[in-house]
């Protein structure tokens, strides 16, 4: 066989064999678009809590690691489709993505909360502080129809495909008028520019922005937690189906749950939490 | 393959579908107008007039459409005084912005199908027409626009083409068009392969559409 079919050979083979399924590097997808989650410094490597986290959980597992970027509304499929084997996106655990995908234990907790512009009439909404929908109650119904009356003929924005957009197609809140975005970060321009009358997202994706771009967002309403908030953010990865790729999969679970309890015991999760966020967003 | 999903989700992307219609529809009625209008400018002796046509077109067609609408929704966004001037009515509804970026693109497109078809027609129509006396707006009229019609129809097909698939970047700036609603299912369902078998599907059965009503005009107006 001469030179050149061999080298045709070759590279159509490298076409076809998934390195993914054989070597023994882990992948982890992220973001790196949700500051302070994980988003990209100047130069463009990607940074934030998770991007911290992952390379520590990685320590403790033992392997190898490559941390790959993906948009997120392909992040679960691109995850089914084996691009990588790991998801640390500041992915909340839910039963709608349980139903596709495996969740370790969490690692930290996302508070979500509605944000405006300083001056806007739903400042100063009366409601308490936190409520949790899982446990649900006269509390927490009265505080969601004074959410429903505040938003009422409102715009409101979230990025695509999240717990927050969820929350608000849920019909908890009545009928709100949502528009959708790719990244949290034209979510943040178009509320800044008035598109948007009040956005949903993790607090601390506002407050992040509020404090690089100098522009007046305000938090307002009650923290949520629980029902469609889910319970905290976890590490997705694909269920375990049968031969050796389903039975990696099954160790890739028990490897990261290990490695989450021998961080948090050890106060690597607290200690990173409270450097990116400003406090202990552990679990 | 989810064979329930798709046929689930064909009534929800049916509906999207007339979004899109709506913004390729208004856009390319926008759009045929400023395309005359700058096809005549390119075609006049006034030299203003003229490399202002050419610019607009070189500018348009030189730069991504998705760079286009973004500038135009995102960018404007950003600027203190378009949010506060009359302006903002318009650009602060995503519909708007995309059907602005749209038809500003697609007459980029067709001043230049427009001005190629105008140059092809034979001298010896336009002098035939004056010699029996006929002024030369009624030659405009009659003779060049027919011709011109007629010449720059494959062309222009093809642009209502691109300009249809083209709409499916409304979804960027989140309107909720075939493209825009198949993201939304597949956010929920997390099948990709599925929804955009679908959606693709719905954009081929346009494309088919358009393709053979251009190819009824063609046959019709052959001479």
């Amino acid at each position: 066989m001469n030179i050149f079919k061999k080298t045709i050979i070759s590279v159509l083979a490298s076409l076809f064999i998934m390195t993914n399924v054989y070597s023994d590097t882990i992948k982890i997808g992220t973001e790196g678009a949700y500051p302070p989650w994980n988003s990209k410094d100047a130069s463009g490597k990607l940074i934030g809590f998770e991007v911290e986290l992952a390379w520590t959980l990685c320590r403790y597992i033992g392997k190898q690691c490559e941390i790959v970027e993906q948009d997120w509304d392909g992040m679960i499929p691109a995850l089914l489709m084996r691009k990588f084997d790991a998801i640390m996106a500041g992915m909340s655990i839910t039963d709608e993505r349980l139903k596709t995908i495996n969740f370790s234990q969490g690692y930290a907790d996302e508070v979500a909360q509605l944000a405006v512009m300083k001056g806007s009439d739903l400042e100063g909404m009366d409601t308490p502080s936190g409520i949790n929908l899982s446990i649900g109650g006269g509390a927490v119904k009265k505080a969601l129809k004074t959410i429903e009356g505040a938003l009422a003929g409102k715009t409101v924005c979230v990025q695509t495909a999240t717990i927050h957009q969820n929350f608000l197609d849920s019909g908890d809140v009545g009928s709100v008028n949502v528009r959708t975005y790719k990244t949290q970060d034209e979510v943040n321009l178009d509320l800044a520019a008035g598109r948007c009358d009040v956005a949903l997202a993790a607090a601390v994706a506002f407050t992040d922005y509020a404090e690089k771009s100098g522009k007046p967002v305000v938090l307002v309403g009650p923290t949520f937690s629980g029902g469609a908030f889910g319970n905290g953010v976890g590490v997705g990865i694909r269920k375990g189906g049968s031969g050796a790729i389903g039975e990696r999969d099954a160790q890739l679970l028990k490897d990261f749950n290990m490695a989450i309890n021998k961080a948090r015991k050890n106060g690597d999760i607290s200690r990173i939490a409270t450097k990116w966020f400003g406090f202990d967003a552990s679990m | 393959m989810d064979l329930e999903l798709m046929i689930n989700s064909f009534p929800k992307l049916l509906n999207a579908t007339v979004v899109t219609l709506k913004l390729l529809s208004l856009s390319l009625f926008f759009g045929l107008f400023i395309g005359l209008l700058f096809a005549v400018m390119r075609m006049s002796t006034n030299l203003i007039l003229n490399k202002f046509a050419y610019g607009y077109s070189y500018l348009f067609r030189g730069t991504p459409l998705l760079v286009q609408i973004f500038i135009i929704y995102f960018g404007f966004g950003q600027i203190e005084f378009i949010r506060e001037s009359f302006l903002w009515i318009i650009l602060k509804e995503p519909y708007w912005c995309a059907i602005i970026a749209f038809a500003l693109n697609t007459g980029a497109y067709t001043s230049e199908i427009l001005r190629s078809a105008f140059e092809t027609i034979k001298k010896g129509y336009i002098e035939a027409g004056k010699s029996l006396g006929i002024s030369s707006k009624i030659i405009f009229y009659k003779i060049q626009i027919p011709i011109a019609i007629r010449q720059s129809l494959p062309a222009y097909g093809n642009e209502i083409i691109l300009m249809l698939k083209g709409t499916s970047l409304a979804s960027t700036v989140t309107l909720m068009d075939l493209t825009g609603v198949a993201k939304y299912i597949i956010s929920t369902t997390f099948k990709p392969i599925e929804v955009f078998i679908v959606a693709g599907s719905i954009y081929l059965f346009m494309t088919f559409l358009i393709h053979n009503f251009i190819k009824f005009l063609e046959r019709k107006y052959n001479y």
